[in-house]
């Protein structure tokens, strides 16, 4: 297929940006450290931490750190002027925007791999046994969320009040990956059986086929201007 | 429209059952189905829009979502009001109360979307997030009510046994309330167009007063 | 096929908002024309390039160029197109040979590397081939971002003020970049507020004021020095002071 070598330049071009300022990983590696702490601070250290609750916790730090992240891919293109560059290339919409969610997607996945990490010893919570379903719910909660933030990061690039207009645009449509992957995290770290995780599996894939099919059908309308 | 309205409150003193309480829910049902439907409409001129670029979809599609945020806010108000007394909560966090929450919320986050980008992509931008937003309403519905099955429920839903008359009475409400959306509806619509209209003629007038 | 012309702009007009940019534009240009765009600052000359290279979505009226429509046939149309704006699209953490090594993998160009040196040599940056865009000054950022334009060997080249920047030296290469381009039968569209420089370069000329065409002539017929005129003529007292180096 002739729009692979495209969109792995598009990578390629970001990797390397991403590699001489380490900006974004950076960045999101501390935010969601430091949202660890404070969710520490907040719930008081009398209250035991179960499996439910830390996966909230967990799933809101990969979330709102991802946020940083997800903000920037668009906005940065706009901020440097790049962006019309790229939209006068010879290369579909749809390109741009996977090649931006890939790329989004393993910058937050070598964060959410780091904060697992930093999780499990703020926590004491056991990760090793689990790590295959983890990695799976994590992967497939990350690329529905990255999905839409990415879709959205395109949407509020435009503006002035982007990470503002991001958020608000996020959370409401974000709401059904972000209860599947907590509960499906809560699931497995709490040792119970994986077949309980089933229907969630269900929501978070569907939930990520439906939207890369409407990214598919409607990112072009969005690079129009 | 006004006739309408009033037939509600000469009927509505029939139904005395739960005190005065109770009559919130000839306004709070008809509310819910038409917060939904506006929201389905949106979805639909939204599409239209993108297919055909026709500036009166869009047109149709924003007041769709300004008219059905005021039919949600009505809903989230008036739930609670009516909760309250009968089972003693103000709220819970059932499937249907929280996805009209979550529907607010992207009614709302349309509107801040069109006032925060410019105006040539304002149509397209918005066509793409009331397209999103709609198919997002039956996931959050379907993930809700999976995970409150897992919790244990507070409080069964709820099944009314309606008598007769308070079924005219709903009927009519709703009648009334469908029609008093559609006329809010065409009236935002046609002030919507006759704004843009003299926006037009503005910007006509300036340009021969330039030529002058 | 009726008289179909290279490029075809019918009836453009362009809103943003409820603001008219461009007035329904008439243009047809053939292949190896070159068209120069003057007039006062708002007057819509990037807008009317930019909606040519299909950047922005006319708000009506049609544009074909070379048979191609701006969003049924998108790819085929910016693989001919190649265009210099007031931005350079340059990536500031990448080196010189990176961005044209980007930029000529997203045109599918082929035999890459040799085409990037052989780039860097026509606006004279091989010096700097691994050197990061960001240390660059604005005059060597735009002669990358020449490069980049041209790397792909378009059939027309979309300039807006492509002399911003440029130093002498800079200037010089330039031009013969463009009489090159012209000889080799490509099609010129500049917008520019070098009066002497854009009737030297290119053989029409058209004179857009707040979104109309008012002037629209073949340099040919153009009295020699009378141009100057011809411009404060139709663009009324308030011409902006022009460069006529």
């Amino acid at each position: 297929m002739k729009f692979f070598p495209k969109l792995g330049a598009i990578i390629w071009k970001d990797f390397i940006s991403e590699l001489r300022t380490k900006e974004m990983v950076l960045f999101m590696c501390l935010f969601s450290f430091l949202i660890l702490i404070i969710f520490n601070f907040a719930f008081g250290s009398s209250l035991k931490f179960e499996p439910g609750m830390v996966a909230g916790i967990l799933w809101v730090a990969f979330v709102f750190s991802g946020l940083t992240g997800m903000g920037r891919s668009f906005s940065m293109e706009r901020d440097r002027g790049t962006y019309q560059g790229l939209i006068l290339c010879p290369v579909s919409p749809w390109t741009i925007f996977l090649a931006k969610l890939i790329g989004v997607f393993l910058f937050t996945t070598v964060m959410e791999i780091i904060t697992i990490f930093i999780f499990s010893i703020l926590y004491n919570a056991t990760v090793l046994p689990f790590l295959v379903p983890l990695a799976l719910i994590t992967i497939l909660g990350t690329l529905g969320f990255t999905a839409i933030g990415t879709i959205f990061s395109a949407i509020s690039a435009t503006t002035k009040a982007r990470d503002v207009l991001l958020s608000i645009l996020f959370f409401p449509i974000s709401v059904p990956v972000i209860i599947a992957s907590v509960k499906s995290t809560g699931i497995i770290l709490s040792g119970k059986s994986l077949s309980m995780v089933f229907p969630w599996l269900k929501i978070l894939v569907g939930f990520d086929l439906i939207f890369l099919l409407v990214s598919y059908l409607t990112f072009a309308y969005i690079t129009e201007e | 429209m006004l006739l309408a309205l009033y037939t509600i409150f000469i009927y509505a003193p029939l139904e005395k059952t739960m005190g005065v309480i109770q009559k919130i829910f000839y306004i709070h049902v008809p509310s819910a189905f038409l917060a939904y439907l506006a929201f389905f409409i949106t979805f639909v001129a939204s599409i239209l829009y993108l297919y055909r670029k026709d500036s009166k979809w869009d047109t149709v599609a924003h007041c769709a979502v300004e008219t059905g945020v005021v039919f949600c806010t009505i809903v989230l108000i008036t739930g609670p009001i009516w909760a309250k007394p009968i089972w003693n909560v103000w709220w819970t966090w059932d499937p249907r109360l929280t996805t009209t929450l979550i529907l607010w919320f992207t009614y709302v986050a349309y509107l801040m979307l069109r006032r925060t980008v410019k105006e040539n992509q304002r149509a397209n931008l918005s066509a793409v997030f009331g397209i999103i937003g709609f198919i997002n309403v039956p996931i959050t519905f379907f993930s809700i009510r999976l995970w409150r099955t897992i919790h244990p429920v507070v409080i069964s839903s709820r099944g009314f046994n309606m008598s007769g008359p308070m079924k005219v009475s709903l009927l009519i409400a709703f009648l009334a309330f469908c029609f008093l959306f559609f006329c809010i509806l065409m009236s935002r619509i046609r002030l919507e167009r006759s704004k843009m209209r003299v926006e037009e003629l503005n910007e006509i007038i300036g340009v021969m007063n330039i030529k002058k | 096929m009726n008289s179909e012309h290279y490029i075809e702009a019918k009836g453009l007009t362009k809103k943003f908002g409820y603001k008219t940019a461009l007035r329904n534009i008439d243009i047809f240009l053939e292949q190896g024309d070159s068209l120069v765009l003057f007039g006062p600052n708002g007057a819509g000359k990037s807008t009317l390039i930019q909606a040519l290279c299909s950047l922005l979505q006319p708000t009506s009226g049609s544009i074909r160029i070379a048979g191609y429509e701006a969003q049924r046939d998108r790819e085929a149309l910016h693989q001919i197109i190649g265009y210099i704006g007031h931005q350079t699209f340059l990536y500031p953490h990448l080196t010189a040979y990176e961005n044209l090594k980007f930029y000529g993998a997203m045109y599918a160009v082929a035999g890459l590397n040799e085409r990037i040196p052989e780039v860097l040599g026509l606006v004279g940056l091989s010096r700097y081939r691994n050197d990061i865009v960001q240390s660059f000054s604005r005059g060597m950022q735009q002669r990358l971002s020449i490069g980049r334009a041209i790397i792909h060997d378009p059939m027309i080249m979309f300039l807006d003020e492509p002399f911003t920047g440029l130093d002498q030296q800079g200037s010089e290469d330039f031009i013969k970049l463009i009489l090159q381009f012209r000889d080799r039968g490509k099609t010129v569209i500049m917008a520019s507020h070098h009066l002497h420089l854009g009737i030297e370069l290119c053989d029409r000329v058209a004179i857009l004021k707040s979104g109309r065409i008012v002037y629209l002539q073949d340099v040919a017929r153009i009295p020699k020095n009378d141009f100057k005129r011809i411009y404060s003529q139709h663009v009324g007292e308030n011409a902006p002071a022009l460069k006529v180096a």
